[in-house]
Order: structure tokens, then sequence, then C-alpha cells
């Protein structure tokens, strides 16, 4: 039996983090000049990562598939992040943060991460200031805040309706100046296709030149994965078209546990699906619902009578309309956590009370608050994201309530990795939502800004030396070694093998094949039967991908479908691990809704006595299932309750 | 009623920098109001993949307005005819049945064409390099609230920080000039007082960059303005002037 030390410091929970930066090691400045560090991705938590350790005097080469760094999917996130500064007044702190997080994800966090992130938000809002972040202000000159799902307090800060924007060209310029005085390398539209291991430590990375397709050999004393989410898995979701969890992949098949891979967030607002040709979902930011109402009709024959195109919501009278939101959970009312505003959302729909030409789809409503606030109040919050809409539907938001359903948004689940954010394989590091760590099953909103920069600016610049510092007399490494050969020798088989299908069918339509089974029975409501079915259903997808694939082009040139061939074949495994992870837990928590557990009042019902564990998933190769590893959450400082939204 | 399509396509095709490109012509039926103009582009990919020829080219991420990875000069104007959006959320609603519509990668010296409609922009990244940020370490910086700053100032900086770094004001110039996307940039970090301390350094070094890489001058016609899909405004440029010439009175 693997046995899993999360390396979880001694001593009382608000003294863990200062505890461990106590005691660890450090590296020198002159031996840091000899230490090189890969860090893969280059969103908020990959950029703030290289440019921190670039700063201290690491050798930093920084990776990213895209043009620029500044295109990184975290430059979509919307509404804010979140902070323990209590700017308000309003009884916040860093414990209430702390709390309100564990709570959020549904008690299968670890509080040790979750209290240090706490701790460390109020750093990232002045680091981001004083980088010039034009975060939105008060007429007296100070910061603004505003609300958040699953708190009670105003703790999230805001660039309008564009923070993921502002923080990510923050990180950006700080990594910018790194490049500029030589601590940093930059290796854009490069895409990591393995990890090389030397003697059991992670030591280099293997990547595709994704212009003239040349396959290339990167070594480093350390390897720091920032690559994101695997929310693609699903072809429809709120992520960025090369959004992929490859390298998740990638580093699993070289040993490091892939946990609670059926955590995946499905967000409440998005914009709903109209067609089969769509390529992507749009996320409407959660701030919304600050001030944004949401309801279904009261009667059925109404919303058949909307369906038809027979009635306008407008046309609904006050009575008539279910805020369900409100009805169900008065305390907090429209801004309930996200997985229980979606799972609230798919009830109304399933039992026949849905809108839209689908009949997937709810009313976020603003008549209210422009009645309450004016209408240039409404459109100097949320201007921008009315736009957005208006663009995309072709309708007025201000004049007709918006449209919205759930959608795939933000994986929990990830690269396992302990205290130091060091996964189950050394030194190989993994940050931001591309690791497990802070979010258990459910994220709250504006916490995944919070997280990606902390772990970037605040954690990984420490912990990465903890490692480093008895590395300090390791020469640098020849990409001539065997272990570079192999593992540049397994890409290209892998390749060959892709383009040797000559199939009759494109990457996309696999693609879609396969989201819709992950939507299907991998989704919002999930149980045995559909899992199981899941789990036959994606070794036929699986199978029609490595027998039916056709690729256009050359390997040794720009090559687009190869790219997403790369990418699909690796999202195929995830699916497969997603399904048998929920099939695993018998539980419901957080964003993971299995039907047979609920409370008859339909919440989510956990079973803390065997499931308050971390699952880890172990590759143990490619004809058998992988190995499970629990990581038990012992939980000694917060009592484990049911989630109540409702007084 | 939903409104359906049939559109004739003209569209830019180049194997690589130095090779010779030249219009290729493409009719696609059926397409649907609702589509967006890359979903249209990734239809007409799947019918090319399906006839076993080689795909459009064509840079996109985000698919949100947002990433900056879209381009595409269409009809004759960068992310196309309707306005304040970037060619990821144009729709097909906005074109008629029947209609020719023109697509070409965006055409400037600084951009030179890697495949098809897809460019090299990394010049922007070199011009940020150069000055594009303020000075400070991960760390040890005061607390957020220490510096008040007038909202004014503050939503001012946000305006300009809105740039999407996509290069529409450089594909829509006749002079092929960054100075919208540079001066965006000095201009945010010169409202805000922890940007003052090397406002005039800056916007030399992040000038002489943009000379260095190839963009051309500024005569004002201000195209960029009309096209930015983010509308940031030539306000911008004055203000980066003004910038420079104090820091070059000061030399």
């Amino acid at each position: 039996m693997t046995k899993i030390d999360s390396k979880i410091p001694e001593g009382p929970l608000a003294e863990k983090w200062t505890n461990y930066k106590d005691h660890q090691k450090l590296v020198n400045p002159a031996n840091k000049r000899r230490l090189d560090i890969i860090v893969v991705g280059t969103g908020l938590a990959g950029a703030s990562a290289a440019a921190s350790l670039g700063e201290l005097g690491f050798n930093v080469l920084n990776f990213c598939i895209q043009d620029s760094p500044r295109r990184a999917h975290s430059i979509a996130a919307q509404g804010g992040i979140n902070a323990a500064k209590n700017y308000q007044n309003d009884g916040d702190s860093v414990y209430r943060l702390f709390y309100d997080t564990i709570k959020g994800g549904d008690y299968r966090a670890r509080e040790a991460n979750v209290y240090r992130l706490a701790e460390v938000s109020n750093s990232i809002i002045d680091q981001c200031v004083a980088q010039g972040v034009p975060f939105a202000r008060e007429y007296g000159g100070l910061l603004d805040n505003r609300s958040f799902g699953g708190a009670q307090v105003s703790r999230t800060f805001y660039a309008k309706g564009q923070t993921g924007q502002q923080l990510l060209l923050g990180a950006y310029s700080a990594l910018s100046r790194q490049v500029k005085k030589g601590s940093v390398k930059l290796y854009t539209r490069y895409e990591m296709l393995d990890l090389v291991l030397i003697e059991g430590r992670a030591r280099g990375i293997i990547a595709r030149n994704l212009v003239t397709g040349k396959i290339e050999r990167f070594a480093a004393h350390a390897v720091v994965i920032a690559t994101g989410g695997y929310g693609n898995t699903f072809f429809l979701s709120t992520n960025a078209m090369a959004s992929n969890g490859s390298v998740a992949v990638q580093c699993y098949k070289r040993g490091a546990y892939f946990a609670n891979p059926c955590f995946a967030q499905i967000h409440p607002t998005c914009i709903p699906v109209h067609g089969e040709f769509q390529s992507k979902l749009t996320l409407m930011s959660e701030s919304l619902r600050n001030d944004g109402r949401i309801w279904v009709p009261k009667k059925k024959e109404d919303a058949e009578a909307i369906r038809a195109g027979k009635l306008k919501p407008t046309q609904i009278q006050e009575e008539d309309r279910d805020y369900y939101l409100e009805r169900r959970y008065p305390a907090f009312g429209n801004l309930v956590p996200r997985d229980v505003a979606s799972r609230a959302a798919k009830e109304r729909c399933d039992a026949g009370f849905g809108i839209g030409s689908t009949g997937l789809a709810v009313y976020l409503d603003f008549s209210e608050a422009i009645n309450r606030l004016g209408l240039k109040t409404v459109e100097a919050r949320y201007g921008n994201l009315f736009q957005m809409y208006e663009k995309i539907v072709d309708e007025n938001p201000y004049k007709t309530p918006m449209m919205i359903y759930p959608a795939i948004h933000y994986t929990m689940g990830g690269i396992w990795v302990d205290y130091e954010l060091m996964t189950s394989i050394p030194g190989l590091f993994a940050i931001g939502e591309a690791n497990f760590s802070d979010h258990g099953a459910n994220r709250l909103g504006a916490s995944a800004l919070m997280q990606g920069l902390a772990d970037g600016y605040f954690v990984i610049p420490y912990t990465i030396q903890n490692y480093l510092a008895d590395q300090i007399r390791v020469p640098r490494f020849s990409t001539d070694l065997p272990e570079f050969q192999e593992a540049e020798n397994a890409v290209n088989d892998k390749i060959a093998r892709l383009m040797a299908i000559g199939g009759t069918r494109s990457v996309d339509s696999i693609h879609k094949e396969l989201g819709h089974v992950m939507w299907e029975y991998v989704g919002m409501g999930r149980t045995k039967e559909s899992l199981e079915k899941a789990l036959v259903r994606l070794k036929e997808v699986k199978k029609e991908f490595w027998t039916n694939l056709r690729i256009p082009g050359e390997v040794t040139d720009l090559n687009v479908e190869l790219e997403k061939a790369l990418r699909v074949a690796d999202f195929l495994e995830i699916g497969y691990l997603m399904a048998l992870d929920g099939l695993n837990r018998n539980e419901s928590c957080g964003g993971h809704f299995r039907e047979e557990y609920q409370t008859p009042e339909g919440e989510a019902l956990r079973d803390d006595e065997h499931y308050a564990y971390a699952s880890c998933w172990k590759w143990t190769g490619e004809d058998s299932e992988p190995e499970l590893i629990k990581e038990p959450l012992e939980y000694e400082f917060v009592v484990r309750q049911q989630r109540n939204y409702k007084v | 009623m939903e409104k359906v399509i049939n559109i004739q396509l003209k569209i830019w095709r180049q194997k690589g920098p130095k090779a010779k490109g030249a219009f290729e012509t493409y009719r696609l039926e059926g397409i649907s109001g609702d589509t967006s103009f890359l979903e249209m582009l990734d239809i007409l990919n799947e019918k090319l993949i399906n006839e076993g020829k080689d795909p459009i080219v064509f840079d996109h991420d985000c698919r949100e307005g947002i990433c900056g990875m879209c381009s595409l000069y269409i009809n004759g104007h960068p992310h196309g005819p309707d306005e304040d959006i970037t060619t990821c959320q144009l729709h097909m609603r906005k074109f008629k049945d029947g209609e020719t519509i023109v697509v070409e990668p965006w055409r400037s010296a600084g951009f030179p064409v890697i495949r098809d409609l897809m460019v090299d922009r990394s010049a922007f990244d070199k011009i940020i390099q150069a000055g594009g940020y303020i000075s400070v370490n991960t760390g040890g910086v005061p607390d957020a609230n220490a510096i008040p700053i007038p909202k004014q100032k503050a939503d001012e900086a946000m305006d300009a920080a809105s740039c999407i770094g996509c290069g529409a004001c450089v594909a829509a110039c006749k002079n092929g000039s960054a100075m919208l996307f540079v001066s965006a940039k000095v201009s945010q970090l010169a409202l805000l007082p922890q940007g003052r301390a090397e406002a005039a350094r800056r916007a030399k070094a992040m000038v002489a960059k943009m000379d260095e890489l190839g963009f051309g001058n500024c005569t004002n016609t201000m195209a960029c303005e009309q096209e930015c899909p983010k509308s940031v405004s030539i306000s911008n440029i004055a203000r980066m002037n003004r910038e420079f010439i104090a820091a070059k009175f000061s030399d």
C-alpha cells in the first residue's frame, strides 16, 4: 500500500505557514544562478511564479502555447479576486475567508493549505496595486469591493468585468521585466509533450515548437507545471479553445498522482448552448448575481408558451415568477455557491420550467436593479458584460432578462501536490488550477485568481527552495542523456501512430462525441448507472479515435490538427479517470452530485465516514486500471457540517 | 426567425513568411446567423479536412473577446464590420445572403505572416519588455490602500489598460504604427502614482523599441481608435507624446 505524505507542518493552524518558512531550507544568491527551473504555462500561476523565481535569481525557462504569455486563459476571468483585507469593516478576517473556502469546498480540501491561501491573500492585493493594476476605487480614492457567492462579506476586489485580464497583465509585466533582465527565457508557441525523469526526479521536458513542428529537449533542476485545468474534456466549456489537460496526463503517466478528477465545477451563469456548430460557451460573471435575480415561470403553461415564442418574459407578472434561489436559500439568495445554483437551475429545467427555445435556460433579470439603482449605475457595474451578451445573443439585457444555463467552467481536481506544492515526483511542482489542492469539491467565486497568484507569488518561491537547497551541487544536465532520448522517442512514436491512422474523422468531430458522453453521463447529476455507461462509451470513443482519425498535413511543420489530436488523446484519458473517480465516490459533495445521495430537500449528502479523503489515482499502465490511493483529510480545527445556505 | 445565409469567401492562403500568398475562393451554404465568424471558419475547415485538404490556419483562443489572439482583416476592417468587438465575437447575422467576404491577415511590416491568416506579433512582447511595467519585486510593497488614487484617475488608467494587444491598431494604420498600443500602456502606468517614478524612462524605452522594430509613425488618421475592439482612445497618444517630450527635455 503506497502511503501519502502531505507534509503538513506541525503547530496550530494559524502558525503552520510561519513555522514552515522559519525552518525551511533556503538557497543563497550565488547558488540560485546555477539552478535552472522550467515553468510551463504563463497564466496567473505560471507568470507570477516565473517572474518571482527570476527576481530571486534562479535561471527560469518559461513556456506557453500561445503567441504571447498575455494570452493565457486567466485573462478571461471576469469578476474578481478575494482577499481578507476587511477594508469594508464588515467582519471579514483570515479565518473567515479560510472557513468560507473550506465550507464552500464541501470539506474536501486540506485545512492547512486553505488557511495559507487565506493568509497570503492580502499580500496579493498589495502586490497587484504596486504593479499598477487599476482596481475599482471609491470616490475617496480607496479600493472598492463587491460580494461573491458563498460569502456574507464584501471581500472581492475587481477591475470592471476584466479582473483576470488586469491581474494577468500585471503578472505579465513582472514577467516581461525579468525577460528583459535575462533571468527568464521565454518560449512562446511551444507545447510540452512529455516530462523527463532522471533517477526518479523531474529534470526536464520534451516540447514541440508549434511553428516548425520540431521536437526539442529542455533540461532543468526542477519543473513547475502551471497549465490550468481540463474542463475542455467536455468539448463545450468556458475554457479557451487551446486549454487542455495534456501536461497533467503526461505527469500522471510518469508517476504523479491525479487527484479528485471528478471534481469539476459547473458554472451557473453561462450563455446557453444554441447549436451543434457551437465551439465554446461564454461565461457571464458571477458578479452579476450581486444585482441580477434568477427566476423561471411559476406556471408550466407560461414556460411552455415562452419556449414556443408566444410569450415574452417581461409579460410574466411578478407573482407568477419563481425566484427559486431566493425561495430555497433565503440567507444567501442569489449568491449561493456555484454548485448549488447550478443544480437548482437543472432541477427547475428538468421539472419542465426551463425557458429559451431548448427549455435548458433560466432568466437572470436586472429590471429590479435598474429600478432601484438606475440604468447608469447598472451600466457602470456590468456594461461590458451586457455588451458581450448582446453581441452573442442579439438581445438587449437592459430590456429583457438574460438567458443563462450552467456550463463546465473550472476543475478543482488535478495533479496531486503536498503542502509544498510538490507532486509525488520529486522536483515536479504543480500550481494554480493544474493542481488539486485548495478548493476541495467546489471552488468559490473569485478564488481561482487568488489561488493562482498565491501559488505563484507567495508559495512556490519559498517551497521550491526547500527542495533545491540540496541540489546546488548538481551540475546542469545534458539533453543528450538517454532519458531525454527515450522520452523524445516516445513522443515521436505517439505522433507517428496518430498520423498513420488515416481514418475519416476530424479531431473536432470525435472531441464533440467525447463531450456529449461527458455531459450526458458525467455531468451535473451522476448516478452509478450513468458512470458505468460512461466508462463503456468512453472506451468506444477512444477506440474510434485511435482507428478512425484523420490528420492532414506534415509532422515537421505547423500542424494545428496534430496539436488538437494530441490534446484529445489525453482528454480521453482524463474523461475515463473522471468517470472512474465519480463511480468510486459514493457520496455527493460540492460539484460532484450523485443523484443517489441527496437529502430529502435535494441537497448534496456527504459521507464523511467513508469518503473524507482525496482520491489519488496512480497510473499502472495502458492495459490496467489505475490504483486508488487515499489521502485522509483530517480536520483538526473545523467541524464538518452539512453545508447550509438557507439560514 | 433564425437567419440562414449562403456566402462566398475569399481567403488569403500563404504557406510561410517568405512564400508568395494568394486568395482562394470557397463557398459555404446554410450558415446560421447565430454562428460566430470563427465557428463559420471551423465549419469550413471541417469541410476541407473531410475533402483531404489543408485547413486554414488562423489564431484564436478564448473566443470571448479578451485574449487578443484572434485577428483577421475582414472586408477591409480589422475584426470585421461590427463595432467594439473582436473577430471571435462577430456573428454571421452581420452578413447578407450571397455576400462575398474577403478575409486577410494583419498586414504590417511589424507582423510577418507565419501561415495563412496567422501572423507573428512577438514585437508587442518586445515593446512591453523594454519598459511596460513598474519595477517592483514580489513582496515588500506597501498596503494596497496606503496611496489613495482619485477614482477618475483609476478609471482612466483602467480604460487605457483594457487594451488586449491584438494589433488591430497596427493593421488599421496606413503607416503601420503601434502608437495606440504603446501609448495605452504608457498612459495606464503614468496615470497611477505607483508608475510615476519611472514614467520618463518608460516612455523613452518603449518608443525607442517600437521604432527599432519597424513600426511606422503616427500621422493622426485616427483609424486605430476607430477600429480598436476595446475603444482605446487616441488621447492616450497625446498623453504619451507629452510624457515623451518631457522626458527628452529633462535629458
